[in-house]
């Protein structure tokens, strides 16, 4: 069923002309600071999001120090720490709150959402379809700096005197709402809910621009059956992202007139502090209903730009076609669609009405479908493949290990009678932290190294990558493994110790083990640090095409300048993975290669586009639906 | 000084840690790096086995070895059920973990480069696709269904004469209310009329009230249809009892409520963990603020019906533990309220609250 489309593209060119000069010129702060440039502005959002990761780490480590060694006294710490330190060398109570809810926030949204999406939509989508740059520059880079803006507030939330955000990253009111019901809900919620709605703003920006660039800017012959499958999960998630981050900039407004203006949307019947509020008639449920609108589909935000990223490297380093095209874009589809009706499975327990319980578990489990699809593809690829272990290549392969790991448990939670003993225990702890946590973070860093020669136009280093890797990939599971055993044993997360309970008695040893992988893994991550610095400047210079790769951002020069491509943009004729094609002299032909210059690797139907090809030169798109 | 010095000896580590590798570097360079290269990628590739075989073996031999010490007595008939499921799930989730587990490190490893040869270019195989779509698609559907069906029974409405008890959370303390032995029946409440005191909100307008009491533990039988009314005074929080395998938060505004049966007494449970000291516990399972992880509260299932009702009778009611609160009673209803909290005609308060009892002769 090779339906041939034919497209006229008259006007083709008309903006392939426009000035990529301009980038010669300007000043530093045109250049490196307020750049319209999509490559500097992705660096930006890259160098910001691991600033935040090293931030979100250190919160985690301080937390596991409690819970891994709870005896243990830390007033080697008060320099960092001061008045959070209790006078025994304890972290308190309230603060070791803050530090969940913080490092949650700043792992979910400012690593995993503006680190992963904001870096890699960024640098990838023109590079990747043919673009000079983002349809709107200047939304880029207001995307970019608005989500500057938010990371200074959420910044400097960490350092006032009554503690930054408590309740949880999920901010359910009304302990959220109440300053009264802890020292975090007073200034600190306020910065939390203002650095938030200037995240929003940033990711709307930037998400529409996604979507624009996508539809409208593809090179000549770049139809969307020929879209490399990084794109695909950049442009879903950029629509799933476009559609519910507006509801958590709802809820967050009306949590905002609940605590500012007297209003009762959450409130309802609270007598707290010696006196009983006036509020009467709002609901917290509905808080969570409007916050996991987002909150599921973000999950989704943060795992799909990994899993496209990691198609692309396991594809390449395979040195074989992605298993299953078609099977990837249509349950990334799938998940999309999906990822809008299941958000109530986190809401089992809370009094929700069971009926709707009922409804999405059902939901819930469909989705799991999808996305088994996508782990059998990804080992599919592997079969009867010439792999390159190159650190993308183990980073994505950890990436497929987790999402496997972690999305099995899901089947659990997503079950509601089981979930009625699992929920709010460890065993969630080590769901959501495999299966989004850390197969995210290995795709985000799996990018790092599989594009960094574009990016800064030199190599990592690569032993320092397998070192990284393993220490990684050992240590995670460590850290997150236990937890499954933890939380079966019905232990609560969110706690600052356990030993009032004798059922929770236990496990001060997995505890432990549980703390010191993650001291190590944080450590590993420091040698990443390194050779990402130490490359920039000093690392082994790279080839224009370092992998050997397909698509298109490989065409371009070693550091490409803006505007991308020096003279026109290339031309696509065939789909990205048109690797170790029987008959074809190297292991890849990229796909601005026309089927004319490789008759010798043609399949019988490519052979009748060369005619095709021929006829009218370039003005002629071939769209071919074969793949 | 001292941690100047340590700081000190941080910096130089460092630094030697980067001449070392700036070294190997350069020595690198000047050998040469392409047999190096496959050499690393062979090392990657049994790295890849060996990190299967150990993760698995240490995942098998931790879950068999230390299957009790994770493994929670189950003491509720519903909580017999969801294990079940649990159980199952678990073993149908691990065989296909496991399987896939094997076969991605396996490939990886059997499929390293090698020189010379080539990738085969398979780009898609709809009956494999198919194949791999619908089982797990049926495999699913079974596991919802069996869990849709415990779901549907868990949350149905409780029987009429079920045992009624209300939990109250509040920072950072549970309290539970008992209808009173007379009634049966919870009084209103309304949390407008809570007060330091009257901790409950305890509406006294409504005769339902005047026998209820407040326990500090929670006392439930054995054997018999429980249905948990729950609420919260402040903040969300929500209960937990692990052993009944028994989760609903608790909502301020809102009431939320669970049934369920226990099925082993703490008696029972002594003799089955053979810890003696063995007591049910309750704990708070949403974040409420700094005492989060403190609010216990202890559980006592009693071996019989009989012998919590026994129980129960003996409770004092919270008017009779309160009796200044008669004066919120309204006229007509303080006989009949003195009555049910057994409060004795001739107390203080009794005689300051009735309004006929003023000096006749």
């Amino acid at each position: 069923m090779a339906t041939v489309d034919l497209q006229t593209l008259t006007e083709a060119h008309s903006h392939t002309e426009h000035e990529h000069e301009e980038h010669h010129h300007g000043n530093f702060w045109t250049n490196y600071v307020f750049s319209e440039d999509h490559k500097v502005i992705a660096k930006q959002f890259l160098i910001t999001g691991m600033a935040w990761a090293l931030i979100g780490g250190v919160l985690s480590v301080l937390f596991r120090l409690q819970l891994g060694f709870p005896e243990s006294n830390l007033s080697w710490l008060k320099p960092l720490l001061g008045g959070w330190l209790t006078p025994e060398g304890k972290i308190d109570p309230e603060f070791y709150l803050a530090l969940v809810t913080m490092h949650g926030t700043i792992m979910v949204f400012f690593v995993l959402t503006a680190g992963l999406s904001g870096t890699f939509s960024n640098f990838l989508i023109p590079l990747q379809i043919g673009a000079r740059d983002m349809a709107s520059g200047f939304m880029n880079m207001l995307s970019y700096w608005f989500f500057f803006l938010s990371s200074v507030v959420m910044f400097t939330s960490l350092f006032i005197s009554t503690g930054p955000a408590s309740g949880g990253w999920v901010i359910y009111p009304p302990l959220s709402a109440l300053p009264q019901a802890m020292q975090g809900s007073g200034l600190g919620m306020t910065l939390w809910l203002v650095a938030m709605a200037l995240f929003i703003v940033s990711s709307l920006l930037g998400g529409i621009n996604y979507i624009t660039t996508v539809i409208n800017l593809r090179t000549k012959g770049m139809s969307f059956t020929k879209l490399p499958l990084t794109i695909w999960a950049f442009f879903f998630t950029a629509i799933i992202g476009v559609l519910s981050f507006p509801v958590l900039f709802a809820a967050a407004l009306l949590l905002i007139f609940d605590r500012s203006f007297g209003t009762s949307f959450y409130l309802s019947d609270i007598y707290i502090g010696g006196e009983a509020l006036p509020n009467q008639g709002g609901s917290p449920i509905l808080f969570q209903h409007l916050f996991w609108f987002l909150g599921h589909p973000e999950v989704y935000i943060v795992l799909l730009p990994a899993l496209g990223i990691t198609s692309e490297i396991i594809a390449t380093n395979s040195r074989k076609p992605i298993f299953g095209y078609k099977a990837m874009v249509g349950s990334m589809l799938f998940i999309a669609i999906l990822s809008f009706v299941v958000w109530a499975h986190h809401m089992f327990v809370t009094g929700m009405n069971p009926f709707l319980g009922s409804i999405f578990t059902l939901l819930t489990l469909i989705i799991a479908v999808p996305s088994a699809v996508k782990i059998f593809n990804y080992v599919t690829t592997l079969w009867k493949g010439n792999i390159l272990f190159t650190t993308a290549m183990l980073f994505s392969i950890g990436l497929v290990s987790f999402f496997l790991t972690g999305g099995i448990t899901g089947i659990f939670l997503g079950n509601s009678a089981i979930d009625i003993q699992l929920h709010d225990t460890y065993f969630v702890v080590a769901h959501f932290h495999l299966v989004m946590g850390s197969a995210s973070f290995f795709g985000m860093v799996a990018g790092v190294y599989h594009w960094f020669p574009k990016m800064f136009g030199r190599m990592l280093d690569e032993r320092l990558g397998y070192l990284h890797f393993w220490l990684t990939i050992v240590g995670v599971y460590l850290v997150f493994f236990p937890m499954h055993y933890i939380g079966i044993a019905g232990f609560p997360r969110r706690y600052y110790s356990w030993t009032n309970f004798e059922t929770f008695s236990g496990f001060a040893d997995l505890n432990m083990l549980v703390s010191i992988a993650a001291i190590i893994t944080l450590f590993a991550q420091f040698i990443f640090l390194f050779n990402f610095i130490y490359s920039i400047f000093r690392g082994k210079v790279a080839s224009a095409n370092p992998w050997n790769s397909n698509t298109l951002e490989w065409t371009t020069p070693r550091s490409p300048g803006h505007g991308n491509w020096p003279g026109e943009l290339p031309t696509v004729y065939r789909w990205p993975y048109d690797y170790s094609k029987p008959g074809a002299k190297e292991d890849f032909i990229p796909q601005h290669i026309p089927y004319s210059e490789t008759p010798e690797s043609n399949l019988r139907h490519e052979n009748e586009l060369v005619k095709l090809e021929m006829n009218n030169g370039s003005a002629i798109v071939v769209e071919d639906k074969k793949h | 000084m001292m941690s100047l010095i340590i700081s000190l000896g941080v910096v130089l580590v460092l630094a030697i840690l980067y001449m070392i590798f700036r070294i190997g570097n350069l020595v690198g360079l000047v050998k040469g790096k392409k047999d190096e290269s496959t050499s690393w990628n062979d090392i990657n590739a049994y790295l890849m086995m060996i990190f299967m075989i150990a993760g698995l073996g240490a995942f098998f031999w931790y879950s068999f070895a230390h299957f009790d010490s994770y493994k929670l007595p189950v003491a509720s008939e519903h909580g017999v059920i969801t294990d079940n499921l649990f159980w199952v799930t678990m073993w149908v989730t691990v065989i296909a973990f496991v399987i896939i587990f094997i076969v991605m490190f396996w490939f990886a490893y059997a499929y390293r480069y090698q020189e010379g040869r080539r990738a085969s270019y398979i780009a898609d195989n709809h009956k494999l696709e198919i194949i791999w779509t619908v089982i797990p698609a049926i495999v699913l559907a079974l596991l919802i269904f069996s869990g849709l069906k415990a779901w549907n029974d868990i949350t149905a409405p409780a029987s009429k004469d079920a045992v009624v008890i209300e939990l109250i959370g509040q920072q950072f303390l549970w309290t539970a209310r008992y209808p009173g032995v007379k009634d049966k029946q919870l009084g209103n409440h309304n949390y407008k009329m809570i007060d330091a005191s009257n901790e409950f909100g305890l509406d006294l307008s409504d005769k339902n009230s005047f026998d209820d009491f407040k326990s500090l533990e929670l006392h439930l039988p054995k054997g018999k249809e429980i249905q948990l009314k729950i609420r919260a005074k402040d903040v969300l929080h929500s209960v937990f009892l692990p052993h009944f395998r028994l989760k609903m938060d608790a909502v301020p505004g809102m009431q939320t409520t669970f049934k369920f049966v226990a099925t082993k007494s703490t008696a029972d449970m002594r003799e089955e963990t053979g810890n003696p000291n063995f007591n049910y516990e309750m704990a708070c399972t949403e974040v409420c603020g700094k005492g989060h992880f403190s609010m216990k509260f202890p559980v006592f299932v009693h071996d019989t019906v009989e012998d919590y009702e026994k129980w129960m009778a003996s409770q004092e009611a919270w008017l009779k533990q309160n009796p200044d609160y008669l004066q919120r009673v309204p006229v007509e209803l303080r006989e009949a309220a003195m009555i049910k909290a057994g409060i004795p005609a001739d107390s203080k308060e009794a005689i300051a609250a009735s309004p006929v009892t003023v000096t006749l002769n």
